[in-house]
């Protein structure tokens, strides 16, 4: 098990490199620099915006500039923002919590509903509640997630006024920031309401975010599960006289979640990317939002350093999978 | 009383060509502490009747029959709850493939243990000492350390005898082998044959063993029950069987033992077993019969006394097999 690990922890670091050209590359590939953007509509004296690129270290070439960039990553430096001339690593973890409440709270939903929908349909396969499942399933997988939120928006905070527009939470609250998640500061500062609010902000961004991961991992889990009741093993568990919920919930389940853990797993980055949309849409202050913002400032740092946390984010999820594939599935651990 | 009393049990499927009856009509009694073999080729409808019995047939199955009594008790009649009661702790049943029926998933120890959990609730300690006990009992050697084995480490005759330890947990009064050897290689056969039947002496257990190994019934059975096309063709006695048979077919299948072979080529039967678009009308023998003529082609057979082995036929041969 532990080689297992270790050869895991291994390989991510070929993939660290690689995921640090790409997002040291791209950023540099799009029109526009900083500087440029920085000084707007007012136009810049071509000296006086080359001095400033010196300055920043824009002028050397490429090659350099990115040998240094990853020096300073094996040294723990991500980086310095230039317009807020803060560390990257340290606005990422502000700003991490946001996005980790919100994703976390996203995939509980999916896979909350996401893997009983999918056993539910494959066992009544056929059944109305199957084709109307898989139908909603593929509705939703097909949803562009912008527009399903602004929907969302109008229905629940326009039309019926049930929750707020957007924010993480409401104005009238003001707590120290203690772990960094809402849910929990807000029920630690123990004033009335905050949870509520907290929760009522959270709900419909994470709704929209789930929406995916849900479609998919419902999918998944039924065919998975369509696969596995057709096995020999669960006509044997039958056969023993079990009833139904052992033979579907324990004999089929358990071998079913082996790819859907898998899936829930790639979920996880599909996440990060509807992260950028739901938390520009929600105004969620969180590492999306902080992205998006970065890109339309060029602010080189950021864009890299931020993509190689998010990487890093979803490599350690991987990691945590492949783990958690190795419990569930003991034909992989005997290796 | 017949421990196991069966009725006219036909099996339909629905598929997308319309209703196929696998199991046309079949009768069987079981009495306590006896071996009844059904042979047939395959697709002859042997396992699907048994599975039919057990409930463990897709829901694209209808099964019907006028009587299914387990000890007198009428099956049919009871919910799926009592139905469980008597289903994996009275009537146990193993399967063809030894590797693919252990969930892969679970412990060997799990597996057994969790019939004992559910049938005889018994505690935690008592199902370890009675799980090593039923791995010794089908001679499976470290017991103790193979509990905590999961099934893709053990080789096809180990994982059927652990599937055999599996069905023998509660004392079954009945077990139902489905073929149990087909999978395995010729060596281990025998083992398992032999470990079967030593179960089946010191339980006291009756034992329905499907097979299309004629030796294997020859060895095992007291009686034997020869099915063809979902049809029941003949019902005899083992002892008189092999020099006796009465239908064509069990004729045919008698001289396809290489043991009994005579000649230099091993006499094989023509053709197939009928599936849903091909079945003929009258005998569904009639196309492979030596012996059939315009009335087998036309007219059902009836079922011919037990003196003749209660073969369904126009035509029962009266004397050593000499058909085919």
């Amino acid at each position: 098990m532990l080689r297992f690990f270790l050869s895991r922890v291994l390989v991510l670091i070929p993939t660290f490199i690689g995921v640090s050209i790409v997002a040291f590359a791209f950023i540099r590939l799009l029109p526009g620099d900083p500087v440029a953007l920085m000084a707007g509509e007012r136009v810049m004296d071509p000296e006086r915006h080359a001095q400033i690129m010196a300055q920043l270290g824009y002028d050397r070439p490429l090659i350099v500039q990115y040998l240094d960039y990853l020096f300073g990553l094996f040294t723990g430096d991500f980086g310095t923002s230039i317009v807020t001339k803060r560390g990257v690593a340290g606005e990422f973890f502000t700003l991490f919590p946001a996005t980790l409440e919100l994703s976390f709270c996203a995939i509980v939903i999916a896979v909350a509903i996401g893997v009983p929908a999918g056993v539910f349909a494959a066992v009544k396969r056929g059944s109305w509640f199957d084709q109307i499942t898989m139908g909603a399933a593929l509705v939703g997988y097909s949803m562009p997630i912008f527009w399903w939120g602004l929907l969302l928006i109008i229905l629940f905070s326009g039309t019926l006024g049930w929750t707020p527009v957007s924010g993480r939470i409401s104005l009238l609250y003001y707590f120290p920031q203690v772990t960094g998640f809402m849910l929990i500061d807000s029920l630690l500062s123990g004033q009335e309401g905050a949870f509520t609010s907290a929760l009522s902000h959270l709900i419909l961004p994470s709704v929209v975010l789930a929406t995916i991961p849900l479609a998919v991992i419902a999918r998944q889990t039924r065919s998975a599960m369509l696969e596995v009741l057709g096995e020999d093993y669960v006509r044997t568990a039958r056969a023993k006289g079990l009833s139904r919920f052992r033979v579907v919930g324990v004999h089929a389940l358990r071998n079913a979640m082996i790819p859907v853990i898998t899936t829930i797993g790639l979920q996880v980055g599909v996440l990060m990317a509807g992260a950028i949309l739901t938390e520009t849409i929600f105004s969620w202050p969180g590492i999306g939002k902080w992205m998006v913002d970065s890109v339309f400032r060029r602010d080189y740092p950021v864009v890299q350093g931020g993509l190689l946390l998010i990487a890093l984010v979803i490599m350690i999820v991987n990691l945590v999978v492949d783990v958690l594939y190795g419990v569930i599935n003991p034909r992989v651990r005997a290796r | 009383m017949p421990l196991l009393s069966i009725r006219n049990l036909s099996v339909t499927f629905a598929t997308a060509s319309g209703p196929f009856k696998a199991v046309d009509g079949v009768d069987l009694a079981v009495e306590p502490g006896e071996v009844l073999g059904i042979v047939g080729e395959s697709g002859s409808g042997k396992s699907v009747a048994m599975l039919g019995l057990m409930g463990l047939l897709p829901p694209s199955a209808t099964v019907t029959a006028d009587e299914i009594a387990f000890e007198g008790r009428d099956m049919r009649a009871l919910g799926a709850r009592q139905r469980r009661k008597i289903i994996g702790k009275d009537v146990a049943m193993i399967f063809q493939e030894p590797m693919s029926s252990l969930n892969p998933c679970f412990t060997v120890g799990h597996q057994i243990k969790e019939s004992l959990k559910v049938h005889l609730g018994l505690d935690r300690s008592a199902r370890k000492t009675r799980a090593v006990e039923l791995l010794s009992q089908v001679g499976i050697p470290e017991p103790e350390r193979r509990l905590s084995a999961f099934p893709h480490q053990l080789s096809g005759g180990m994982s059927q005898r652990v599937m055999i330890a599996m069905a023998m947990a509660c004392n079954p009064k009945l077990l139902i082998a489905d073929e149990p050897t087909t999978a395995l290689d010729v060596t281990i056969q025998a083992q398992i044959l032999d470990l079967l039947v030593d179960l089946q002496k010191s339980q006291g257990m009756a034992m329905i063993l499907i097979t299309h190994d004629m030796g294997v019934v020859a060895e095992t059975a007291q009686r034997v029950v020869v099915q063809y096309a979902g049809q029941q063709v003949e019902r005899q006695k083992v002892s008189t069987l092999f020099d006796h048979p009465h239908h064509p077919y069990t004729a045919a299948l008698l001289s396809a033992i290489p043991e009994r072979a005579t000649g230099k080529r091993l006499p094989t039967i023509p053709g197939v077993v009928p599936g849903q678009g091909d079945r003929p009308n009258g005998c569904l023998f009639n196309p492979r019969c030596p012996r059939a003529d315009d009335r087998c082609r036309t007219i059902v057979p009836p079922r011919q006394p037990a003196s003749l082995g209660e073969a369904l036929c126009h035509y029962p041969l009266e004397a050593v097999g000499e058909a085919a």
